[in-house]
């Protein structure tokens, strides 16, 4: 017992957050209830994206109805490489990625190809809902495929690495690489057995990284160490970070980036409830850093001096 | 300013309960704990029937005062119906008429009785003698059981013992299975009016006795049957069962011979449905009549003014909020993991039906086959609506199929779980399904176990005789469950099993 609450006090000496405190100080003042579709539906953060300049995979088209489903041959004629998804998806079902074309119509990227029907029977199936959340009726998009910067390839298994961005209020609090291992199955999320690298703030280098509640620096299926490594176009992603804020009205949410080879980083999805392992991978908490924000947004007015903010108060610490 | 708000707003409830409940406790002297030694029973008989459309006339046998049982109270409450009691040869009997009675006509009678009265009645008077109801048929047969039993018995005793066990035995096609009747469903229940017409044949006096067993709490009560037999001195019982012996100081004699209890005259399709409950209200009926006594008339205003089958409703109402306090701490201060916010609570509100154990054994096999069910439906692509009406056939079904092979092993509570609410277990198998897809197997399976301790610890608090005479004797409570609810609406602290999580940042 007295173990239990020496843990507790340590924990909230380094400012780590909980998730009764995530959601009732944080979530729920500034995350008001009704901007949430804004980021649950792809569709519409894109748009929005696109309306603000924020950079995201070129929408080739979106797929409402069935009787659009004919259309979708002539809109993907130019593009060798498409993806297909739910809108409304989670975990990353119901994703199809072509990389180019077969005699019998597409390459999928695990090499096997499908037929126009197949296809289009795929994106019903996705209109139906049955990938949804909750099997609600959906809409299917049809984007540009990411051609991933190769700087992860060494510490990642199949799948897409992403950097995760914390944001409160504007200001970029805490980031993350998340790269998959064989156990998540090519998915960047944690609780599905992704590794979780620290990044510091101030440069974007990442630090070491967490799987499951383990502390590791190596890549548990590459072998090849984790920490240190230079995350490209920093400064970008900070900028893309902070404007998702005044994208969605959302004060806390987590921001997915994913880095293209000639396009640069680009928003993959925006999520209002990012979890909280992210602190594991920082070994810092996030409550001391949310905190800060609160004390000093008043003076922190522009974009640019959000991220400067950022950069100079959430450097990473030498242990 | 809103915090300040809450913890304003949470004082004053808990002062309004507290206030309430001490009020109850010193000045109306209510008890705070369950008197387990009252033997102070309710029962309520409520009397349908479709009225002709003119003058009619219900006749019903009430329990007259024998031996241990004291009436203390009973009453009729029946709109615009003319109550005269008449004693008939066995039974005291209550006649209700009116000039015109028309569509359905709802009669209550209630009855309150004191089991606990050490002292024997007044000794009852030799019974008269009758003639045993036997057909020509049947009388040779009878005879030769008779005399059969008489070689093995030494007094009026053991011959109706003799008797009994020789009915019970009854095999089809030998002489006591031609004296029950054919139907094997009836024939068990005419084991004591055959016994007590054989006895009369044998020369001893007998009657059928008609009662209730009590037992605390019960809805739909039916009425069962043994034997009273007279050795020249006094009446003795007989029970046909070793279940309704063993029980026997809580059987209630209604009436005695083999009629109906109510009969109309005028009328068709009369119904009755009786309910027992170990009576609170007299238990603390010292409280209850000082009330009265005072001219306060509040207690008519509380839930024991309501009608027994309600109050009975209220006991398990009052103890739901308590276990959703349960789950809000479980899950937001200790950090489980269950299906949906308030499973859990359902879950455990179903195990009353089958006991713990027996209900966690049954919930954990319809889920492991309800879920391989779900995987295979996976593969069909279903929309969802359809594809919870597949779960939710499948589960009727699983359910079915366990209650047979339980009654053919001889576990007894195949018939409660065909009570086991269905559509739960529909829900924590699609809600299961999903976790599994989406977050892995891992945590399908921590929510399960999760739901199924949450429902546990539930249960056997709702379940527990102190908390359910608290809640209902004091319902004023709940106002401070509520509170505490609101200010664990406003822990933002660690959860427990976050310290676990996150103990690496802790070194």
């Amino acid at each position: 017992m007295n173990g239990l609450f020496a843990t507790a006090r340590a924990l909230r000496e380094r400012g780590v957050l909980g998730l009764n405190a995530r959601n009732g100080e944080f979530m729920l003042p500034w995350n008001p209830r009704r901007f949430y579709p804004l980021v649950d539906d792809k569709v519409l953060t894109k748009t929005l994206a696109r309306e603000h300049g924020v950079s995201v995979p070129e929408v080739y088209a979106i797929i409402e109805i069935p009787r659009q489903i004919r259309e979708l041959k002539a809109q993907v004629a130019k593009h060798e490489e498409f993806v297909v998804k739910p809108a409304r998806g989670s975990g990353g079902e119901g994703i199809v990625v072509v990389t180019g074309r077969t005699q019998e119509g597409y390459r999928k990227i695990d090499g096997s190809s499908i037929d126009d029907h197949e296809l289009a029977f795929h994106i019903s199936n996705i209109l139906a809902g049955i990938f949804s959340l909750g099997g609600t009726p959906d809409k299917a998009l049809v984007e540009y495929r990411v051609n991933f910067d190769p700087v992860f390839d060494a510490v990642t298994y199949k799948g897409v690495p992403d950097v995760r961005v914390i944001v409160f209020l504007g200001v970029p609090v805490m980031a993350m690489v998340r790269l998959p291992t064989r156990k998540s199955g090519g998915r960047a999320n944690l609780h599905q057995g992704a590794l979780g690298t620290g990044v510091d703030m101030a440069t974007g280098k990442t630090l070491t990284a967490v799987l499951g509640t383990r502390i590791v620096d190596v890549h548990p299926d590459t072998g090849v160490q984790v920490s240190g490594i230079q995350i490209p176009h920093w400064q970008t992603m900070l900028e893309i970070a902070t404007r998702s804020y005044e994208l969605t009205g959302l004060g806390y949410q987590g921001v997915d980036i994913v880095l293209d080879r000639k396009l640069g980083p680009m928003v993959l999805e925006l999520n209002a409830r990012p979890g909280l392992a992210i602190q594991m991978a920082n070994r810092a908490g996030l409550r001391t850093r949310l905190e800060a924000v609160l004390r000093d947004r008043d003076g922190l007015k522009s974009a640019a001096e959000r991220i400067a903010y950022a950069r100079e108060r959430f450097a990473a610490k030498p242990l | 300013m809103s915090k300040l708000h809450l913890y304003l707003l949470a004082g004053l409830l808990v002062l309004a309960g507290a206030a309430a409940t001490a009020y109850k406790v010193f000045v109306l002297g209510f008890p705070l704990t369950p008197d387990q030694r009252s033997e102070i029973w309710r029962v309520e008989v409520q009397l349908n029937y479709d009225a002709d459309g003119g003058p009619a006339k219900v006749l019903v046998n009430v329990p007259a005062e024998t031996g241990a049982i004291s009436v203390m109270d009973q009453g009729f409450a029946a709109r615009g119906y003319g109550v005269t009691t008449e004693r008939t040869a066995l039974n005291r009997r209550a006649v209700l008429s009116i000039a015109n009675a028309q569509g359905r006509q709802y009669l209550y009678y209630r009855v309150v009785v004191d089991l606990s009265k050490p002292e024997a009645g007044p000794p009852e008077p030799p019974p008269t003698s009758r003639a045993p109801r036997f057909r020509a048929d049947e009388l040779p047969v009878a005879q030769t059981l008779v005399d059969d039993a008489r070689t093995k018995a030494a007094d009026a005793q053991s011959l109706a013992a003799v008797l009994v066990d020789r009915l019970k035995l009854a095999r089809p096609g030998d002489e006591a299975s031609y004296l029950l009747g054919r139907d094997p469903m009836q024939s068990q229940a005419r084991v004591p009016v055959v016994a007590a017409d054989l006895l009369v044949l044998a020369g001893v006096p007998a009657r059928v006795v008609n009662g209730i067993l009590l037992k605390p709490e019960r809805r739909n009560a039916h009425f069962v049957r043994w034997v009273e037999a007279y050795d020249g001195e006094r009446w003795f019982p007989v029970y046909p069962t070793d279940a309704l012996r063993d029980a026997s100081r809580y059987l209630l004699p209604w009436w005695r011979g083999p009629a109906l209890m109510a009969h109309v005259q005028g009328g068709s399709n009369l119904s009755t449905d009786v309910t027992v409950s170990r009576s609170l209200e007299f238990s603390t009926r010292v409280a209850v009549a000082r009330q009265r006594a005072l001219e306060h008339r509040l207690i008519e205003f509380s839930l024991f003014g309501l009608p027994l089958q309600s109050q009975l409703l209220f006991r398990t109402l009052l103890v739901v909020p308590l276990g959703a306090f349960v789950l809000v701490l479980l899950r937001n201060v200790v950090g489980f993991k269950t299906f949906g916010t308030f499973m859990p609570v359902l879950i455990a509100l179903a195990f009353r039906q089958t006991g713990l154990v027996a209900g966690i054994v049954f919930f954990s096999i319809v889920l492991s086959f309800g879920l391989v069910v779900r995987f295979y439906l996976e593969h069909l692509k279903l929309l969802l609506v359809p594809r919870l009406a597949a779960v939710l056939i499948v589960v009727v079904m699983l359910i079915g199929a366990l209650s047979i092979v339980s009654h053919r092993l001889g576990v007894d509570v195949g018939l409660s779980l065909g009570l086991f609410p269905i559509v739960i277990l529909t829900m924590t198998i699609e809600r299961m399904t999903v976790a599994w897809e989406e977050r892995g197997p891992k945590d399908a399976l921590q929510q399960a176990g999760g739901s199924l301790v949450v429902a546990g610890v539930c249960y056997v608090l709702i379940q527990h005789a102190l908390v359910r005479h608290l809640l209902f004797v004091f319902p004023e409570l709940l106002l401070i469950v509520l509170a505490a609810t609101l200010l664990l609406g406003r822990y933002t602290g660690y959860r427990l099993v976050e310290l676990r999580r996150f103990r690496v940042l802790a070194k």
